[in-house]
This record gives C-alpha cells, structure tokens and sequence, in this order.
C-alpha cells in the first residue's frame, strides 16, 4: 500500500487517508490563451512510466492539498513537499537523481 | 432553547471495551493557530495552552485538539457550545478567524478499557499506527474508520474519543461494538 507522509500535518498517510488529484504542476490557462494551449491545460496529461509529480489531499486527515514524487512503475516515493510552488524542490530532484540514474535531471517531460 | 439531542441518544456498548456516546460541546476554530491573538483567545476560553501539531491539551472539562494547521476543535461542556462560540468570534472579530458552534454537527463516543484493547479495537478500522510507541497519550489523530472520517484522540493510557459526523454516528457505533465484541482480543498491543 501506498503511503505518504504528508508535509502540512507531518502525519505518514496511508493511501486510503488520501485523494489522488492527478498530475502536479500543470500551468492553469486563461481565456485569452489559444485553442491549443487550453486544450493542453484542460485536457492533455502526462501518463509516464517512471518519475511521475502528482497532487495529493489528505482527504480524511488534515484536508490540505500536497505534492508528492513517486515512480508509477514501483510505487517508490520520493518525497513529498508543499503544494505552493510551480516545480518540484531541488531537494527531490536531487533524491531522484541519486536514486534513478535512468532519468534525466529534469524528469517533468 | 431546545433541549439538545444525542444522535443515539447515549447508546452504550460493553465488550472488550465500553463505548458510550457522550454529549459534548464543541467549537471548530479555524485560522492561523501561531497567531498570538487566537493563542490568547482559547486560553482565555478553556484555560488549555494552544496544542503543538497532532496534540491535544486538557484543562477541567475543557480542551483543544489540532485537528489541521488552521484548525483547532474547542471541547467545553455540551450546553456553553453557542455561548462560547458567539464570545470567541468576538474577541476573535479583527483576526483572520472562523468559529462555528459544531456541536449537533458530530458525535463523540468515549472508549474505555484496558489500554491494549481499545488500541486493537481502533486498529481493527484503521490504518493510522496505533502501537504505544507511535500513539502516545495526548496524540490526537484524523484518519479513517473503515468507510468514514473520524478523529482519535487518545486521552490517558485505556481513555480516547472518537469524534465523526452525526450523520454516520449510527455506524460508527455499529463498527466499534463490532471491532470490540467480547471474543474478539487479539492481544498483540
């Protein structure tokens, strides 16, 4: 079972604790975008088999919402941080780095 | 005012632990919890310091649980809920705060027993870490009961509460009179 330690309560959250709210970091687009860019935002997903940045809510514990870096293939986490940032911290990057040489340093392609 | 109603109306269960629903006032709270402001105002209420994160403190019948990083629960006497709710958001008027009286919003069903017992009987419907090293008095935790939220607070060696909304209080109930069947020990906390 998955289990994530949620970095707003600190609490180790069994996945059953959680909502999965798909892929992280997605740029929000407004009406003034073109067709393809709102498609690509409201629409068009990452499914990889590998590093894949993801959006959690701690649904039945604290209610905040989180990021978390996990490996789909595995399900090896790589840690988790705070939802209130545009890309993955260095420090789970670097993580994912060390532990996946199969990567590219920036793994969010 | 009407006279406040139990959910169950004070159902009680005896079996390898006691479960008794109990009427209790409570007050949700939520803003910045390191604001010295709202530290003041609970303290002046219950006379319990502001709890550190998945903590609670006691004073008398009064105490306050950390239910998130902006959400405190006030626990006080079943009939000072709205009292208390309505002086709260009125020392509380200039903060960046929000109280709400959420006593007939859940149910709260007191456990008791031997300290084992009511671990594994809670253990049997959840997944959170129940072992005494990681579950310690005082330790308040929000997490899932089989299909439902609810909030574990454990209150002194073979004491806890646990907190869900009225709507399922029937079931969890039903679930922890189950979990706690006499027969049932499985004696490994």
């Amino acid at each position: 079972m998955l289990i994530l330690t949620c970095p707003c309560c600190g609490v180790a959250a069994d996945e059953i604790e959680l909502a999965p709210g798909g892929q992280a970091h997605i740029a929000r687009r407004g009406p003034d975008s073109t067709d393809a860019a709102f498609e690509e935002y409201l629409f068009l997903r990452d499914n990889p088999r590998g590093v894949h940045f993801e959006r959690w809510r701690h649904a039945m514990g604290c209610g905040k919402w989180f990021h978390a870096a996990r490996c789909t293939a595995t399900n090896e986490v790589f840690g988790t941080y705070p939802a209130q940032t545009t890309e993955p911290p260095q420090e789970i990057r670097d993580r994912i780095a060390e532990r996946r040489t199969d990567q590219p340093k920036d793994s969010r392609a | 005012m009407s006279d406040p109603v139990l959910p169950l109306g004070g159902a009680r269960f005896d079996g390898l632990i006691a479960v008794e629903e109990v009427p209790q006032g409570m007050v949700a709270l939520r803003g910045s919890l390191d604001a010295e402001a709202v530290k003041a105002a609970v303290t002046e209420l219950t006379g319990a310091a502001m709890p550190d994160p998945l903590r609670a403190t006691r004073q008398g019948d009064h105490a306050l649980l950390w239910m998130a990083p902006d959400e405190l629960l006030i626990l006080l006497p079943r009939a000072d809920g709205p009292q208390a709710a309505r002086d709260l958001a009125d020392t509380l008027s200039g903060e960046h705060a929000l109280v709400t009286d959420v006593s007939d919003a859940r149910a709260v069903f007191a456990l008791s027993g031997d300290d084992g017992r009511l671990r594994e009987t809670l253990a049997k419907l959840t997944s959170a870490d129940l072992s005494p090293g990681a579950f310690a008095p005082g330790t308040v935790r929000r997490t899932r009961l089989a299909q439902i939220p609810a909030a574990l607070w454990l209150t002194e060696p073979g004491v806890a509460r646990v907190l869900c909304f009225r709507s399922v209080a029937r079931y969890a109930f039903d679930l922890l009179s189950e979990a706690g069947r006499e027969g049932s020990a499985v004696e490994v906390l």
